[in-house]
């Protein structure tokens, strides 16, 4: 299965906000873990490995790219 | 020995590992010298869980039922995230086989069993001996001292089974490649009347030992096995102080607790191994061939496989066939190293997380397996031993029949109960072996020792084995009449639709040549 890149929310505004909301008030590690579990739980649900491994690394190129573009 | 003749097989390193080759090999008629540099087994519990094949292979070499009865068998273990329980799980296997998951039990009582069968089989055992040079030509010459002094031994093969530290390894300039965690962990293994249930538990991050992790397992004789992380900064030295273990033991059980100590070691892990395990005249085994985290009870596990996959071999050759068959030692049993290394290294990634960002996921993990089941398969506390699937063997018959629910080549043999409080492993022996399914008929010109497994039993007949559960059958998912050929050592090397006996005869040709050398 191939990782859907189309545009598929209903609301992005809506969707934007709540990961924004869900942060609040939480000091980084507390954020990394929110951000882990998500993680988890979608991969979970998406249950498609091969999916999940073109998301990684898709996210893991543009990170690398930045880094690089920042250094 | 006079130093002039040729010994056929010459183990460094009396431990598990080359203990269970010299027995191996001198059931099959090649009776082995073993030097050793200790004057007795050694101390320590070391390995203590012993795998379901390990069972099985020392089963075949006659020490199975006092393994099964001295040793602890458990299937329960639970989870601790900081100060609560997150989950428990049940390690139950599926009900037929005769062994467990596998037993806990002090490496000491193997090794002392297999000393005295390999003392009782003719092994000459040479204690207090190590290996200070190695020639590796045509042959090998191995200079050893010891109590009457130092000599040299000239050997057809040398079987390096030294351990992690090797000295035939160092010798030969070999690089041990891969590597090493920065942590560093503490063994105690603490006698005490407790009555703690025969589970396995693990803390992630306890109230009593911060940021760290800790294990708890039983072992017979009421030793109990607890094993403190304590991060890459902590001292060996001051670690192993029993005052210092002492007390943190106390900090986990509690102030009135009795206890007495019974072995403290502090170990770092490492994941790495030999680019080859064949060197000409000298063959690596064990810890000398690879080294592995503790978690998932690879190490010893894996070594025992390596003695079991390579004894055939060496018997095979001695007798005359190829020396080309032990370059399969070689294919096989790095492919199984790779796998433990893998293994092993992601355990030690998931409890020694290495940056903020693994530590997120690895908490992550633990707070919603305390919630939710579907996160329970991603704790990773050490993965169970299994036996390698020699899947990309050399030896593997390509002309091999399949059919569905067929056992893949390479894997090893499925037990299944036959007949009355019988197994269908105990008849499979030393040599080769084919299981025909279905009921028996006259077979035309064995090369091989057949065994028929049937729906009915038929009295008087010890080459027929009554599947009266039907399960054998259902585990090698074997039409009527098919048959599956195992190796010496157990593993798949073909499988037919129908007895054939040209066929079967060319498939064990590949591999020894002849058939005369291991019928």
């Amino acid at each position: 299965m191939s990782l859907d890149l189309s545009p598929r929310l209903a609301d992005p505004d809506a969707l934007y906000a709540a990961l924004i909301a869900a942060h609040q008030g939480l000091d980084e590690a507390a954020s990394r873990r929110l951000d882990a579990q998500l993680v988890l739980l979608l991969a979970n649900h998406i249950g498609a490995q091969d999916v999940v491994f073109q998301a990684i690394a898709i996210a893991r190129d543009l990170a690398a790219a930045q880094e690089g573009a920042t250094a | 020995m006079k130093p002039d003749t040729t010994l056929p097989v010459l183990i460094a390193g009396g431990g598990l590992v080359g203990l269970t080759l010299a027995l191996d090999l001198a059931r099959r008629g090649v009776r082995a010298v073993v030097l050793d540099q200790a004057a007795s087994v050694a101390e320590g519990s070391r390995a203590i869980c012993f795998a379901k094949r390990t069972l099985e292979i020392f089963a075949r070499l006659g020490l199975g039922a006092r393994m099964l009865e001295k040793g602890i068998t458990w299937n329960q273990g639970r989870v601790f995230f900081q100060a609560r329980e997150i989950y428990g799980f049940n390690l139950l296997a599926e009900d037929g086989h005769e062994c467990p998951a596998f037993v806990n039990l002090q490496q000491y009582h193997v090794e002392a069993w297999l000393v005295d069968a390999c003392l009782a089989a003719g092994v000459d055992i040479r204690r207090r001996y190590r290996v200070v040079g190695v020639e590796n030509g045509a042959d090998v010459r191995v200079s050893v001292a010891g109590p009457e002094g130092t000599y040299t031994l000239r050997a057809a093969w040398l079987i390096a089974c030294d351990g992690a530290r090797s000295f035939v390894r160092e010798s030969l300039g070999l690089d041990f490649l891969g590597q090493v965690f920065r942590d560093r962990f503490l063994i105690a293994d603490v006698k005490m009347q407790a009555d703690f249930p025969t589970e396995r538990w693990f803390w992630f991050d306890p109230p009593f030992h911060r940021h760290q992790s800790v294990l708890l397992h039983k072992q017979p004789d009421d030793v109990w096995r607890i094993d403190f992380q304590l991060g890459w900064e902590a001292d060996p030295e001051v670690e192993r102080a029993p005052e210092r273990v002492c007390a943190r033991i106390r900090a986990m059980l509690g102030e009135d607790v009795d206890f007495s100590l019974e072995w403290v070691s502090v170990y770092t892990f490492r994941c790495r191994r030999l680019h080859r395990f064949v060197h000409g005249r000298t063959i690596f085994a064990g810890d000398a061939a690879h080294q592995l985290s503790p978690f998932g009870a690879r190490g010893g596990n894996s070594g025992v496989q390596d003695a079991d996959n390579l004894g055939w071999k060496l018997a095979a050759v001695l007798a005359g066939a190829p020396v080309r068959l032990l370059d399969s030692y070689d294919a096989e049993r790095v492919a199984a190293a790779d796998e433990n290394i893998l293994h092993a290294t992601r355990s030690t990634d998931f409890i020694t997380p290495k940056s903020p960002a693994a530590r997120a996921y690895r908490d992550a993990v633990l707070s919603l397996a305390e919630r939710f089941p579907f996160a329970r398969p991603l704790v990773n506390s050490g993965r169970l031993s299994r036996p390698a699937v020699l899947a990309d063997s050399p030896l593997n018959d390509p002309e091999a029949d399949d059919w569905p629910g067929a056992p893949p080549l390479g894997s090893v043999a499925i037990d299944a109960p036959v007949g009355e409080d019988d197994w269908l492993l105990r008849h499979l022996g030393d040599g080769f072996t084919l299981l025909v399914f279905g009921p028996p008929f006259p077979l035309d010109a064995p090369a091989v020792r057949c065994l028929f497994i049937a729906a009915e039993p038929v009295p008087g007949r010890a080459d027929v084995l009554h599947d009266r559960t039907g399960l054998a059958a259902r585990r090698y998912g074997a039409p009527i009449g098919g048959c599956v050929l195992l190796r010496p050592d157990q593993h798949v090397l073909s499988r037919f639709v129908r007895y054939d006996a040209a066929r079967v005869a060319s498939a064990m040709a590949r591999v020894v040549a002849s058939i005369g050398v291991m019928a």
